[in-house]
């Protein structure tokens, strides 16, 4: 889905389409204020997210062997783990389970990691029906689309969308666009899809080293219907998703959906301990690079990311450019920092994609350094040569200029006077981009210092 | 107290009215400045494009000129959160950074953490919508932000709350930011105006007669659009108002 | 060649940051001086519903009245004594077998007062797809066993396995708080997404 343009011209584009973006902006500024009605519900809130952050941050420092011991307690279980490196060794592991199963009819619920795989697509090219089974997610899909958001995936879709979509694909009424009517159709329509299935999949929220077991958090109950109706349940996760103990919940499940959408808690928090009897449960760990992130002192602390969404929610860019405008699977500022890091060529405009407003860093239930880390990634770029030509010209000059105190006093006297004597014209025309939807400062004929040194000569 | 004034670039050349407050305050409460004139520039454009290694030499001017006062007061929370928070990341750790990263304030918290001023007297009849400007909220916490749960607290908004005759006019989105974000205003025009715009309107809609901020960079944005579309809503640096009011005694 | 697991366990541990204490988790969690109103509080909150009953009969009798019951043709109960069931769900062996049922009344183990949200398993029902495939769900629990937070919630599961952890042995549990829902669509919230579209959650006081 790499979108070929930058995050810039991406969004000046999402925001020209005036109702869109002002819509997009306010439902998404919805979900952070049900957020901060939610976190202020809970006097131990600070303590929570200080928590949350010390268990992955001590997690992650011992990572191999936590790994080892979820797999040796998910093998006792019954359950089968499998490792994967990339994101193709993922496509493949899967495929062929399903494969030496014959299936060729498969539910899935909501996963960014195979988002992340593009596992979709590389099972219907092997001629297997995958059908995503949150509702936005089916509705991307319908779309042939990729989701906007991580939590809320249709967030950018009106529901006349919806509406004119399912009345295409499903027959509802044409100019439908009740909510609670087309939810239904789809309920219909799904339902038949969970009963018709022959393998589940699903992602992981969090994975207990200590149990071999698993939790997947939904509000829809797709995913359990996904792999209770079914007989293999393949569930698909990023190696930083494991925690130490079972009581460890106590501190994220507390977290998690108050963060994303202001619920106490999603309506279900399924833990999976070992198949269902006459089942199979697959488990599909996979890397894709987050070891090497591991390695990464600037970094690491994205891997505590459980995925919550609320960095979009406050983030006042996405909310105003939209979850496509980044071109990549997980975009915001958890997004930014990660492909940035990982791709830094492919995704060198994500981490200017920010004003550093720091917004993102105190919503964040783990902790991560948000800003800090946007803040760092730049430096990245600089160093890897991928600053824009025009910005490193013009901040070298200004950096020498700004050596030199002498040097300085007389730049900013010929900006000030050109800026007095140059015609409008000129000072606004196309070169001029703060110009454009902005009045410049009125240039003052003298400097503060100037002015102080005068009034202390008066003195 | 020998007092380092630092003025950011901008305010000496474009907003010199903004220092000149600066100094009329500090010097209501007896305290002595001195403007060293080496001085130019924090580093902050540069370090936020990434050119960390090009904001080097800034930083080491920085310390090497400031080192020697017992406090350095800048009416600018991006500066002051540049020197406490981001010069570790350009210089590395080191006990002289420490010590001036230590005894450099933004001009409200100075006046509220050192000087120990709870309230002003003097009149400012006017309503004022309070912009928060993220790296003063942020990173200096200089007030409570509505993301974290914990006690509520605000410096500047508290040293405005004592003027006589001032309303303070409250925002739907209290601290959301205003879209300037340095070089960003520039690189994601469209974003960084519909920002302001928002805030700008938010506003409007509270009533805002004069807008202020401890931070001159998101005013001159501010205003940028104000001035273009021609709306009644004045803008001034918190130092301006200050420095009215406290000249309004007399 | 080294297996796929071991070169990821190779690149983990080549690249371990420095240690990290594990924190523990003894905390003075907020506790609520009735656990039960604030369940009651919270499950209306998220779109449910509570019925609190003297006996098994004053149950009956209550639940005898919602719109669920009297407009159910199938109901299937697997709590002893509730509610008339036309379903013996012993005879059916088969999660696709569930499909056409109305009205599910189940057995819960333990409610959790912050969250509305009501612990279940397998290890009551012979098929866990009945708590998601029914139209309407309905959980029967004893009045006290609710708890006040999720810290007791896992205090609770580790030791209620004959003193070990409910996680010791396969296991399938998950937290029910309130019907299925969606808000996908511009946002609006529908109550009765793919699960069921309501939930009951009755405690009995006699149990």
């Amino acid at each position: 889905m790499q979108s070929i343009k930058d995050h810039p011209t991406a969004a000046a584009e999402f925001i020209a389409n005036r109702d869109r973006v002002r819509w997009h902006d306010t439902a998404v500024w919805f979900a952070r204020t049900k957020r901060d009605r939610a976190a202020h519900g809970v006097p131990e809130w600070e303590t929570l997210r200080e928590l949350a952050s010390k268990i992955k941050l001590h997690t992650m420092s011992r990572l191999d062997e936590y790994l080892e011991q979820f797999e040796a307690n998910a093998t006792r279980l019954g359950a089968q783990v499998h490792w994967a490196r990339d994101s193709a060794e993922h496509n493949a592991i899967v495929a062929s389970i399903i494969q030496r199963h014959g299936a060729t009819r498969v539910v899935k619920s909501k996963s960014m990691l195979t988002e992340e795989c593009g596992l979709n697509p590389h099972l219907e090219q092997l001629g297997i029906e995958v059908t995503d089974t949150d509702l936005g997610e089916w509705i991307v899909q319908l779309l042939g689309q990729h989701p906007s958001h991580i939590v809320t995936p249709a967030i950018h879709i009106r529901k006349e969308e919806v509406g004119q979509l399912f009345h295409e694909r499903l027959g509802t009424e044409a100019g439908a666009t009740d909510p609670n009517y087309l939810a239904e159709a789809a309920r219909q329509h799904l339902r038949a899809k969970f009963l018709a299935a022959e393998i589940g999949i699903t992602g992981v929220n969090f994975a207990i080293a200590e149990t071999g077991g698993f939790v997947v958090c939904t509000n829809e109950g797709n995913a359990d219907l996904g792999v209770s109706l079914p007989k293999v349940h393949i569930a698909c996760m990023g190696i930083e998703k494991i925690i130490p103990r079972a009581a460890d919940l106590g501190v994220y499940l507390r977290l998690l959906a108050r963060s994303a959408t202001g619920q106490p808690i999603t309506t279900y928090s399924s833990h999976f301990h070992g198949p269902r009897p006459g089942g199979e449960l697959h488990i599909v760990l996979v890397d894709n690079k987050r070891s090497e992130l591991l390695g990464s002192g600037d970094f690491r602390r994205s891997l505590n990311c459980i995925r919550c969404g609320a960095c979009f929610n406050t983030c006042p860019v996405y909310r105003r450019s939209g979850g496509h405008s980044y071109g990549v699977t997980v975009g915001g500022p958890i997004g930014s920092i990660i492909n940035a890091a990982r791709e830094p060529h492919e995704h060198k405009t994500l981490p200017f994609a920010c004003s550093l407003c720091g917004s993102c860093s105190d919503v964040c239930p783990v902790k991560i350094d948000l800003h800090q880390q946007l803040f760092i990634s730049r430096r990245q770029l600089a160093n890897f040569g991928l600053v824009p030509k025009s910005k490193q010209i013009g901040l070298k000059l200004a950096a020498t200029i700004f050596a030199r105190p002498w040097l300085y006093r007389i730049a900013g006297r010929l900006a000030r006077l050109a800026l007095r004597i140059t015609p409008k014209a000129i000072t606004y025309g196309r070169f001029n981009v703060w110009g454009r939807q902005r009045e410049l400062p009125p240039p003052p004929r003298q400097t503060f210092r100037e002015l102080y040194a005068s009034r202390r000569a008066k003195k | 107290m020998r007092v380092g004034l630092f003025i950011p670039c901008y305010i000496d050349q474009f907003y010199p009215q903004v220092g000149i407050a600066t100094v009329d305050v500090l010097e209501h409460f007896g305290v002595e400045i001195d403007f060293p004139t080496a001085q130019t520039c924090c580093g902050q454009p540069l370090a936020n494009a990434g050119l960390h290694t090009e904001t080097k030499p800034l930083a080491e001017r920085f310390l090497t000129i400031f080192g020697e006062y017992d406090y350095v007061v800048s009416p600018s929370g991006s500066c002051v959160a540049m020197v406490r928070h981001h010069y570790e990341q350009i210089l590395g750790h080191s006990p002289n950074l420490d010590a001036v990263a230590h005894k450099t304030f933004e001009l409200c918290e100075f006046l509220t953490d050192v000087l120990k001023i709870e309230h002003l007297s003097g009149a400012f009849p006017h309503r004022v919508g309070l912009h928060q400007a993220c790296h003063g909220l942020r990173e200096l916490r200089m007030a409570s932000d509505t993301e974290l749960v914990g006690p509520a607290f605000n410096k500047p908004r508290q040293l405005l709350a004592s003027l006589r005759g001032i309303e303070l006019t409250e925002l739907a989105r209290p601290d959301e930011c205003c879209g300037f974000g340095g070089l960003f205003a520039v690189t994601e025009e469209a974003v960084s105006c519909m920002m302001g715009r928002d805030r700008v309107l938010d506003h409007e809609r509270a009533g805002t007669e004069v807008l202020t901020s401890t931070d001159m960079s998101c005013l001159m944005h501010l205003d940028g659009l104000i001035r273009r579309e021609k709306k009644p809503i004045r803008v001034k640096h918190i130092a301006e108002i200050i420095s009215a009011a406290l000249a309004s005694q007399n | 060649m080294p297996s796929s697991k071991e070169q990821i366990l190779q690149s983990l541990r080549s690249n371990r940051p420095a240690p990290a204490e594990l924190p523990s988790l003894e905390r003075e969690w907020t506790t609520y001086a009735d656990r039960r109103a604030k369940f009651i509080e919270v499950l209306e909150f998220v779109g449910g519903q509570t019925i609190v009953a003297r006996d098994p009969a004053d149950l009956n009798d209550q639940l005898g009245r919602l719109p669920q019951f009297t407009s159910a043709q199938k109901i299937a109960s697997l709590v002893p004594g509730f509610a008339e069931k036309n379903v013996d769900v012993n005879a059916i062996d088969s999660p696709h077998g569930f499909a056409d049922i109305d009205v599910a009344i189940l057995p819960g183990e333990f409610a959790v007062a912050e969250n509305a949200a009501v612990w279940v398993s397998d290890e009551h029902v012979p098929l866990r797809v009945l708590y998601f495939l029914c139209q309407h769900l309905v959980l029967v629990l004893p009045a006290s066993q609710i708890l006040d937070h999720m810290p007791a919630a896992y205090e609770r599961i580790a030791t209620s396995n004959q003193g070990e952890s409910q996680f010791r042995t396969p296991r399938f549990g998950t937290f029910i708080s309130g019907p299925s829902k969606t808000a996908d669509i511009e946002q609006s919230l529908v109550i009765g997404a793919h699960g069921p579209r309501s939930l009951v959650v009755c405690f009995v006081e006699s149990l």
